[in-house]
């Protein structure tokens, strides 16, 4: 559904939801109030766009130099404006897997730096027999390769977890997943340019942003599948990802995939850096905290229906949504129109790429009763997405990061759609 | 049929003959080593080498106190982390005085995890802090005034006594109360559903 033909507009309700969001400032865990923000700057107040009656009794508008989108759509991410700090992904707005680079969910700890990138050098170090110093212009010279992959923020869903609200939308559940096509080359090709010393178990790789922000890494991900990238969607990688090169390291929680990389350095241990033990590490009901929790498990989210979406009436729907997994493939994606009682394979639309966003469809004929609309993933490495019920008692309420439990939408018998996370 | 003909014929029916000669040109796509980059010098290393590890690995020369520390933390850190540690929630984190005792922090999300209840290595707060503090002006601490504000908050934490000078040894020596109550990442292998870890 778009703007135009839904009878309750996104853009209205969003930008109340803005106003109720406003005067958010900086935090390091994205607060409640910073994920519900989701303004639409200049949509409310701006004149509404106008078309000709016929536009094909009239010359259209010439070439440009820049493509824009149409001004009958207003895809945004949700920024709170603070130089540490989240915007969300517009998923309700999206089609297809690849998330566009300029709607890409950003989080910040110390800014977006603006990098040149005829100085910007990645500097590979520690336990290697060579030392190197790499300019873009280097890395650019070596065999590339291109993939697809997701990247999520192991905080993604933390709102829905601990303070679900009917009104969240899924930008405002999972905002901080985005997909894109990455190009760039392996690591393992510089790390075998270095010279790794036997004694490497680990690696740090360091971002050049304000905060240096800095991640242990096993160097076993470091000859398999991670990336030195500096080309996302067919474009250079845009500031706030990480321009001009950054670390890819597909499955992992998306704060190792570290922006503006400027130093890889190789050693016998982990390095324990503040965002791998004051953070990104998950509380258990135990007494203990998960520390190195690296991949994202497999997770569905249905962005259609979904609030602030209004069914019209009885009939066919698409139940649309999208599926990934940080261990493989998705294999297949079960969802539910009888809130979880049974379930039906939906259609899987696109390639089945490992750790990589894939969609999902089935149609579902509404009766007009009051029901739950849930999706559930799979992947090859046989995990079943939870529920809710299955992931709390087993992580406790007050735990953080990695929250994949199913999500679900209530359908009211007037067709509104609201946000249900116990499941 | 000329000979020239007969010899690319020839070439055609051997594939491998005609791949092998435009090799030549395109060169080994696999070598074990391509000779890009430069070779980085100690001073290139130095330059950008901070990290400091858990056994004082990277922690540079230099000293400072608690009292040393509480005026740095005053002019450079208590705006955003309040006057005594105690953050402004939920924009800027609470630094010390979180509960102790027990490490309960899944029962509840609003239990504070602080400096002395939830930070494994007192060596990070010195990596941290010299990499991203203060936030306007990150990298405008000297190492003294480094260990002086680590040292403050460790004292504020009751991990340091009053009148302590720490340095390189004396930090990498401190054991953290929540040092044994990390594990490794078990969920690997898990089937999630009913088997989630």
């Amino acid at each position: 559904m778009d703007d135009s033909s839904n009878p309750i507009t996104r853009r209205t309700l969003i930008a109340g939801a803005a106003v109720a969001g406003a005067g958010v400032l900086l935090s390091n865990l994205p607060s409640d109030a910073q994920q519900k923000a989701a303004p639409q700057p200049g949509a409310a107040s701006a004149p509404p766009p106008v078309a000709p009656d016929d536009p094909t009794k009239a010359p259209g508008a010439p070439t440009t130099a820049v493509g824009e989108r149409s001004p009958f759509v207003h895809p945004q991410r949700s920024p709170v404006g603070e130089i540490t700090g989240t915007s969300f992904t517009p998923h309700q707005d999206l089609s297809g897997t690849i998330t566009p680079a300029d709607l890409h969910f950003t989080r910040i700890h110390a800014g977006v730096p603006t990098i040149d990138p005829a100085k910007h050098t990645l500097l590979i170090h520690g336990l290697v027999d060579r030392p190197i110093e790499f300019s873009v212009a280097d890395l650019k010279r070596f065999p590339a390769v291109t993939r697809t992959h997701f990247v999520e923020c192991s905080g993604n869903g933390r709102s829905a977890y601990r303070t679900p609200k009917p009104d969240m939308t899924p930008q405002q559940v999972d905002g901080m997943m985005s997909n894109s096509e990455w190009t760039g080359v392996p690591l393992d090709t510089l790390l075998r340019e270095a010279g790794v010393q036997s004694g490497a178990k680990w690696f740090l790789a360091e971002g050049g942003d304000a905060c240096l922000l800095a991640r242990s890494i096993p160097i076993a991900k470091g000859h398999d599948d991670a990336l030195v990238v500096w080309g996302q969607n067919g474009e250079p990688l845009r500031p706030e990802q990480g321009f001009p090169i950054r670390l890819l390291l597909p499955g992992y929680e998306g704060n190792m995939n570290v922006k503006w990389l400027r130093r890889i350095k190789l050693g016998a241990e982990p390095f324990m850096t503040r965002w791998e033990t004051s953070k990104y590490t998950d509380p258990l009901p135990d007494g203990k905290a998960r520390i190195f929790s690296f991949e994202m498990d497999a997770k569905s989210l249905i962005t259609s229906p979904a609030y602030p979406e209004k069914l019209s009436g009885p009939g066919w729907w698409p139940i649309r949504g999208v599926a990934w997994s940080g261990r493989g493939r998705i294999t297949r994606v079960d969802v539910s129109s009888d809130g979880g009682k049974t379930w039906l394979a939906a259609d899987l639309l696109t390639p089945l790429s490992a750790k990589a966003v894939v969609r999902f469809e089935r149609m579902w004929r509404w009766d007009g009763n009051e029901t739950m609309l849930m999706s559930r993933a799979v992947d090859d490495q046989g995990y079943v997405q939870p529920t809710m019920a299955q992931l709390k008692p087993v992580r406790g309420p007050g735990t953080d990061y990695h929250f994949n439990s199913i999500r679900a939408w209530r359908i009211a018998r007037d067709g509104t759609v609201t946000f249900e996370a116990n499941t | 049929m000329s000979a020239r003909i007969a010899a690319l014929l020839v070439c055609s029916a051997l594939a491998a003959c005609k791949v092998d000669a435009r090799n030549d040109y395109l060169g080994d796509k696999s070598p074990k080593q391509f000779g890009l980059g430069r070779a980085a010098s100690a001073a290139d290393i130095a330059a950008r080498n901070i990290d400091v590890s858990p056994n004082g690995d990277g922690l540079p020369a230099g000293s400072g106190t608690p009292e040393q520390g509480a005026t740095v933390y005053a002019g450079a850190c208590a705006s955003c982390h309040g006057a005594n540690g105690e953050g402004k929630p939920p924009a800027y984190p609470q630094l010390v005085g979180g509960p102790r005792g027990n490490f309960n922090f899944a029962s509840d999300f609003k239990i504070q995890r602080t400096i002395g209840n939830y930070w494994p290595y007192a060596t990070t707060l010195y990596d941290y802090i010299r990499r991203a503090m203060p936030l306007t002006a990150p990298g405008t601490l000297t190492p003294d005034q480094t260990y002086a504000v680590t040292a403050y908050l460790l004292s504020r934490e009751g991990l340091v006594p009053a009148g302590t000078s720490l340095d390189a040894k004396s930090l990498a020596a401190i054991v953290m109360p929540a040092r044994d109550h990390f594990v490794p990442d078990d969920r690997r292998g898990s089937t999630g559903g009913k088997n989630v870890r």
